[in-house]
Order: structure tokens, then sequence, then C-alpha cells
């Protein structure tokens, strides 16, 4: 269960470009749910994701994890029960390592990082299975430093890495935002794979209204710091594209855009 | 041709002495990518303390852990600027290299020369043992050889660690470091203090063979390993198992060679510190424009 409380959050504060995002901004989202988030830039969604992580401060209110206030917890240490995945593939893996000690790096997520060998060989064979199932060729490429790869396959690896130790949330940042599309697609449909085969509680922010619409159990459409749409459950199963698309184009209108 | 000979000798010796402080600009420029000024200050920290124990009857070998430490320390206290206290990370070298200036000069009293009779780590009983039949010059090359090899072997295997592959990790990517719930500074510290004790051991072993210590030794001296790290990985760039470790010794070799040369050809030694920028420049460019054929051939 993640839960943000009256979360209020200004950009810039006491400055001429003070900016108030969230005001008394409020979210749950239960163990089990895949959330998907849509809305125009500025609307809020990245800073929603980074406000959950820790990465930018707050002005006011909570974050929960499990019902544990984190709000004052580091953004390191809260990752301990999150992954995430970032718009920018290069984020997601350290170019000048090899993707073997790439994946190794994410194998030993929650434990000390002490002065035993960087490469577990017994552990091999486990990696190979993991990057098979990206149906890439990934599994023979151990040896290649990730930044020779495509962007498609630092992805799909990120995304792997990302969920490769035991975790409860994932947090998905426009993470087919910068893929063709036919990747993409692939990456969404592992995506989807990955959170149903592990039972992870997954948030994700996209661009693209179908993956919004034919993926997750929830789905909620942001304007300027608020929700302004929100479907669920079987009302979630009936919502089309089109009906989502014609909101977001009677915002984007009132916007001007 | 003996004294050309003695001249080759004292240089890669002097190259091999200094490639200690090059794998510490390894670990800070390369590896964690911070541009870490502690080095012109930690490297004289390390002859000052040395200078004061030699001069004070302490065994000479000892002087090497206690390098290391006073190094680690001063690593630490950038570290600690920079993290804790959001000091830019140049910055917050050029507060710990400025501080070490007068904290040296507290520790030293004033520029040392240690006493001929005094024992160094080259002519103390236990190197006269296994080393004793050798000249002088012959028997610094060896210990220092001795002495880049070992730290050389013992970082190679640090880096094959779990510690290893995080602090390698902080610098190519610091964002995945924190998604795997490990905190950066933290990595970072470590860097920058297994950095300057290696840097700090380099100028204890400089205080042994010069017998003297200076407050202004230090200037530049992060230069010297910045361009030995240039110059040991853009020759080996092509060659994929060959550890930059290994690069950065025969960097630091390479680029006292070019110095010696330079002198020898009759350039002035107070131009010294001209030459060694002009040079580094030189080096700079080159390093640049081999990347950019890669880039265009990639």
């Amino acid at each position: 269960m993640l839960e943000l409380r009256d979360i209020s959050k200004i950009y810039n504060p006491g400055s001429v470009t003070e900016m108030c995002l969230f005001k008394n901004f409020s979210l749950s989202v239960k163990d089990g749910e895949f959330l998907s988030i849509v809305g125009s830039n500025g609307s809020g969604k990245t800073s929603l994701l980074n406000i959950i992580c820790g990465s930018i401060p707050i002005e006011g209110g909570q974050v929960l994890i499990n019902s544990e206030d984190v709000t004052a917890l580091e953004d390191y240490k809260r990752y301990e029960q999150m992954g995430r995945v970032y718009q920018n593939p290069a984020l997601g893996s350290c170019p000048n390592l090899t993707l073997l000690e790439n994946m190794s790096l994410a194998d030993n997520k929650g434990k000390r990082f002490g002065l035993g060998r960087s490469i577990n060989s017994s552990r091999l064979d486990f990696y190979r299975e993991q990057l098979a199932t990206l149906n890439l060729g990934l599994e023979n490429k151990l040896s290649v430093k990730m930044g020779e790869l495509s962007g498609g396959q630092r992805q799909a690896a990120a995304l792997i890495m990302s969920t490769l130790t035991p975790i409860g949330f994932l947090i998905l940042d426009e993470h087919t935002a910068s893929l063709d599309p036919k990747t993409a697609e692939l990456i969404m449909e592992l995506t989807d794979k990955i959170i149903k085969s592990k039972n992870l509680t997954a948030l994700m922010v996209t661009h693209n209204l179908r993956h919004a619409v034919n993926y997750g159990s929830r789905l909620i459409m942001m304007d300027k710091g608020e929700i302004v749409l929100e479907k669920d459950g079987q009302d979630k199963n009936d919502t089309t594209v089109d009906d989502v698309l014609d909101i977001f184009t009677a915002i984007s209108i009132e916007l001007g855009n | 041709m003996s004294s050309f000979i003695d001249l080759s000798v004292g240089t890669v010796t002097q190259g091999l002495i200094y490639a200690l402080l090059s794998y510490g600009v390894l670990i800070t420029y390369r590896v964690l990518d911070f541009p870490d000024l502690t080095v012109d200050g930690s490297f004289p920290l390390g002859a000052a303390v040395t200078a004061v124990m030699l001069s004070n009857g302490v065994n000479p070998y000892l002087t090497l852990p206690v390098a290391l430490l006073v190094g680690a320390a001063a690593g630490l206290i950038t570290g600690l600027i920079h993290v804790k206290l959001g000091v830019r990370d140049l910055l917050a070298g050029i507060i710990t290299m400025t501080a070490l200036f007068s904290i040296n000069l507290q520790i030293a009293g004033s520029n040392l020369i240690v006493d001929r009779s005094t024992d160094t780590i080259f002519s103390a009983p236990a190197t006269m043992a296994v080393f004793g039949g050798m000249a002088l010059t012959t028997r610094k090359l060896v210990v220092s050889l001795l002495l880049a090899l070992v730290f050389k072997f013992l970082l190679d295997l640090y880096f094959n660690t779990k510690s290893g592959l995080l602090l390698r990790a902080v610098g190519d990517n610091s964002v995945l470091v924190t998604t795997l719930a490990k905190d950066k500074g933290k990595v970072k510290i470590l860097g920058l203090v297994i950095a300057n004790s290696l840097v700090a051991l380099s100028g204890a072993v400089v205080c042994h063979e010069q017998r003297a210590f200076s407050s202004t030794m230090g200037t530049g001296q992060m230069v010297f390993g910045l361009a030995s790290v240039i110059i040991g990985t853009t020759l080996f760039r092509k060659l994929p198992f060959f550890k930059s470790t290994t690069a950065v010794l025969i960097g630091s070799i390479i680029y006292k060679a070019s110095i010696q040369v330079a002198i020898s050809i009759g350039l002035p030694a107070n131009l010294m510190k001209l030459i060694t920028a002009v040079l580094f420049l030189i080096i700079l460019i080159l390093g640049n424009r081999q990347k950019k054929e890669v880039s265009v051939h990639a």
C-alpha cells in the first residue's frame, strides 16, 4: 500500500516564479494495483513519482509506504522496496560496465557491497534465463558493454535489472517514450508480464493513452496537480482510448494548446 | 653513457613512484568522475609526516601505512565537504588542499631535509638483506617497482570486488546506485579516501627517495596524475584486456620521461611547470582528437 496524504509541492518558493503544483493532493495505491497515470506536460505526473521516490522535497503532507511514514526518509533508502525505470534508457544501467556487471549490481541490491567477488559465476545461468525472457538475444551478450547496446535493449535490461530482487513497488516513468513503436510495444508487454508474474504494485506514467487504457487495473488523468479523471475495475475495462482522448483534448483546448 | 643509464633509471624510478599518485587520480578522475584537487595537498602531506617520522628515528617502513592513513583522512575531509555540506567537487578539493598547505607546514615545521645517515625504505636493514648487492640507484628502481606493482595488483583485486564494482557504478551512473538503495555519497567518500591514501603514499616514497619535504612539492601533482592517466588510457584504449592500472603505470613513466627529455635538451628548470602545463595540454588535445575519431567510426 502506497499513500500520499495532503501533499503540497511548490516550485521555486519565495521567488517571482513560484508555482504551486500540488495543494492537499492525496492518492492511495493498493497492493497489487497497476496504476496508469496520464496527463499533459506540466500536469504533475513525473513530480508525483519523484515525490514518492523522494527525489524532490515537498512542502507539506506525508508519504507512506506500507503504512510507514517515509516522508523524512532519504531517497536511496526508499528504493529498498522500490524499483524504477526511467524514460531515458541511459539512466537504468551503467554504460561503461558490461551487461554481466550490471546484472550483478542489480542482483546484489539489498545486500552488502563488500569485498566479495563482484561476479558470482553460479548466478550466470539465472541471469541468462532472466534475459532470455526478453527474446532479444541479450543472454548471449553478457560480456558486451551496456553502452554498446541499443536503447531498446538497454531499456529491456533495465526493466529486468529493476525487478531482479524482491521489491514491492515498480515505478515506471514514461519508460517506453523514447523507444520506437515496435520496441515500445515489446517493452510494454514485458512490463505487464513481469508485474503480473511477480505480483508487483506498479505506477506507470505514460503519454501513450492506448498503453494506459489497455494495460493496468486503474487509470487516472492529471491536470494542474489534480486528478481529473479516474477509472477503476470494470469501469476501467469498459473505457476505450477514444473516451480518454476526448477528455484529454478538452483539457488541452482549455489550456490553449 | 653511464650517466645516461643513471638518468634513465632515475626517471623510470620517478615514474614508478608517481604511478602510486596516478592510481589515485585514476580513481577520482576516471572512475568517480571527480576532479579532485586534494591531491596537491595530500601528496606533500604524505611527505611531511614521513620526513618528521624519519628525522625522529621511526622505523622507515612504518611511514608507509601512516602516510596511507593521513592521506585517507585528507580524502575523507574532501568527501565530507562535498557530500555532507554540498560544496562542488572542484571547490571541496581546493578547500582541503589550501588547508593542507598550512597543516603540512605545521607538521614539518618548515621545509625539512632528512639526514644522510638516516635509513629510508631504500636503505633499511630489511631492504638491504634482500637487495643489498645492488647499487643504490638500482635498489631504488627495484623497490619502487615492487611498490607500484603491489598496489596495482591490490587495486585490480579491489575493482573486482562488489565494493569496487559499486565505486565504478557511481562514476558511471550515480542514479542507478541510488535505485540500488545505496547512498552514492558514501561511495564517493570511499573513493576519495582510497585515492588520497595512495597519493599520500606516493608523497611518502618521494620523501624517502629525495630525503626532503618541501611545502610547495604538491603544486601541479594533480596535473601530473591526470596527464599520466590520460596518456595511459589513450595509448592502450584499443587493447580491451589491458588493465587501466597497467596503462596508468606506463603512462606515469612516459610522462616523467618526456619531462626529463624536455629538461635534458636544455629547457631551464624554472620553466618546469610551464612545460608540464603545455605537455598536458598537448596530451589532452591528442586524447580528445582520438576520442572524436573513435566516435566517427562507431
